[in-house]
């Protein structure tokens, strides 16, 4: 057996724009167990998303590879089921259609119809979504789609869950309840998820590591930080914890000492423009 | 007893009024009654317009007067073009039916290879720029001369008319489709043809229903003037038969006619749309 499960080996993304290019990710590497809940936290820009667009197949590196479960990854498929922000479900699918549409296509030969539709129903059920499901999408709160959209992932039995900030559009109380659930079912499923997050305290409560992306351009994982706290977690009797302070105040160092956002960007500003302007002229 | 109130003069008569016969009521004063005293206006005005023995056009009443056979009998046929304004009607309508449908075949399957490949939006859009200004009329000659005979060219003359609005609103409608809907679709692994019906058409599916509704009311137009050109059975060709024998009380009838039919293909269309679409447009 691999001695990891998820690797990513020396990836490197460059974008080429009008002649500009410009190195989003530079050298990441990153080794996954299985079972492990791994988050990706950065400032917004920093090429987070991109990387796990690379590890979901939506993106092609530029150079360096991403190996799953000893093969090697070039496109988007099932076993890498990703969650998007912004919930992604087809408004014109209702609840039940919106899982079906993976399920029926994922497990087409290895189920049978009915073992698909028991299939799809549990995956819904594991959500809290069995009352809905012949509501579309339009007809269901934020936080519900997001959820129907976390049963679709899951029902495709992926190796790795892929979650893009997927709390990030909802609000504060929909969010803890949400991330509680996801706890729940990584606890009972014991899924390989990757998460991208900017939220500190999602990351530590959910997280077994947190890799942490330096600011871009060439992002690097700047720090890797092992959360070693146990499960099941509470978020509530964790607010007391001095090991999860001391871990939240670790990433919160790195984002806003060691990568101070906001005063990066208007330095780079000042600096870069009239470069580019130049560069231009040139070309 | 006191003396009456004016809600018990109005809700307690002979029987007990339901409250559904109440907003009946409601719906038909504020719905229904404004058109009808505008069009009660409108034809008092024309009638007063027109009602000096002098005047060029006839009176409503006269129109009425004048073509009460027509009226009461709209499935007459006395063998050749003498046939009631039924018949005209449905003889314009299958022509227009067939030209129509040749339209959505055709002017979908091009709006989305438009929409896919920008290869052929940059051949293609160009071409249809141009084409699309020409007058329908204009396509008649060159029809006539082409297929030799009326009716395949009345109904070319639908087709060209209808399918430039078709072909563009397909087009743009695919090119629209939001990134987040392939993702999903390339995550799943949906091959071509299922991504095609389960993801382009829905997705797409407001922009070409508002291509197919202004490519009907277009279709409309072009077969009267196409007709009158062409002769034979068909509401143009009625029209301009009534004007060579100075029958214009015929002419005011088939030109209601010609409305209402035109008014109610809109509605048709807007109406699948709805039941089509419901859902599509909200997320």
């Amino acid at each position: 057996m691999a001695a990891h499960y998820l690797s990513v080996e020396q990836v490197e993304m460059t974008f080429e724009t009008k002649g500009a290019t410009t190195n989003v990710l530079h050298e990441i590497n990153l080794s996954v167990q299985r079972g492990e809940y791994i988050s990706i936290i950065g400032h917004s820009g920093c090429g987070k998303s991109t990387l796990l667009n690379i590890i979901a197949g939506l993106t092609e590196s530029t150079s360096g590879a991403v190996i799953l479960d000893g093969k090697e990854v070039n496109a988007p498929g099932p076993d890498r089921s990703v969650v998007f922000q912004n919930h992604s479900l087809l408004p014109w699918l209702t609840v039940y259609e919106n899982v079906s549409l993976a399920v029926n296509k994922t497990f087409a030969r290895s189920k049978s119809k009915a073992e698909r539709h028991e299939w799809i129903l549990k995956n819904l059920d594991m959500v809290g979504m069995s009352h809905a499901l012949d509501k579309r999408p339009a007809e269901i709160s934020g936080g519900m789609k997001q959820r129907v959209g976390i049963a679709r992932a899951l029902s495709m039995e992926p190796k790795v869950l892929l979650l893009d900030e997927p709390f990030g559009a909802l609000d504060a109380l929909t969010r803890a309840h949400l991330q509680e659930e996801v706890m729940r079912i990584q606890d009972e499923l014991g899924n390989t998820v990757i998460m991208i997050t900017h939220d500190v305290d999602e990351a530590v409560l959910l997280s077994d590591r947190i890799v942490m992306l330096t600011n871009g351009p060439s992002a690097r994982i700047g720090e890797i930080l092992d959360i070693d706290l146990p499960r099941p977690r509470n978020r509530i009797e964790l607010a007391d914890d001095p090991n999860y302070n001391r871990y939240r105040q670790e990433v919160l160092r790195f984002l806003y000492e060691k990568q101070r956002k906001v005063e990066n960007l208007a330095e780079r500003r000042g600096k870069t423009a009239p470069a580019s302007a130049t560069k231009k002229v040139r070309a | 007893m006191n003396t009456p109130t004016r809600s018990d003069t109005l809700t307690k008569p002979m029987f007990n009024v339901g409250p559904s016969l109440l907003r009946l009521r409601d719906m038909l004063v504020q719905k229904v009654l404004p058109p009808v005293v505008i069009l009660a206006l409108l034809l008092g005005l024309w009638e007063i317009l027109c009602s000096s023995p002098t005047a060029a056009l006839p009176a409503p009443s006269q129109v009425i007067s004048d073509t009460w056979e027509l009226i009461v009998n709209p499935f007459y046929d006395y063998g050749g073009n003498d046939k009631g304004m039924g018949w005209q009607i449905l003889a314009s309508l299958e022509r227009v039916a067939y030209g129509y449908l040749l339209a959505v075949v055709a002017g979908i399957s091009l709006g989305v290879l438009v929409g896919q490949s920008t290869w052929a939006l940059r051949g293609l859009d160009p071409v249809f720029q141009v084409l699309r200004t020409v007058p329908p009329l204009a396509w008649l000659p060159i029809s006539l001369a082409g297929f030799q005979d009326s009716t395949p060219s009345a109904i070319f003359v639908i087709f060209i008319t209808a399918i430039w609005p078709i072909i563009i609103n397909t087009s743009v409608g695919v090119r629209n489709i939001p990134e987040d809907y392939r993702n999903v679709a390339r995550v799943i692994r949906l091959n071509g043809y299922e991504y095609f019906t389960r993801i382009m058409l829905p997705a797409a599916a407001p922009y070409i229903f508002s291509g197919l509704r202004i490519g009907v009311g277009l279709s409309w137009l072009a077969i009267v003037a196409a007709e009158m050109l062409i002769g034979g059975v068909g509401i143009g060709f009625f029209i301009w038969d009534a004007w060579n024998a100075s029958m214009l009380s015929d002419i005011v009838l088939a030109l209601v006619y010609v409305g209402i039919v035109g008014f109610f293909l809109d509605r048709m269309v807007a109406f699948v749309g709805n039941r089509v679409t419901r859902g599509t447009t909200q997320s």
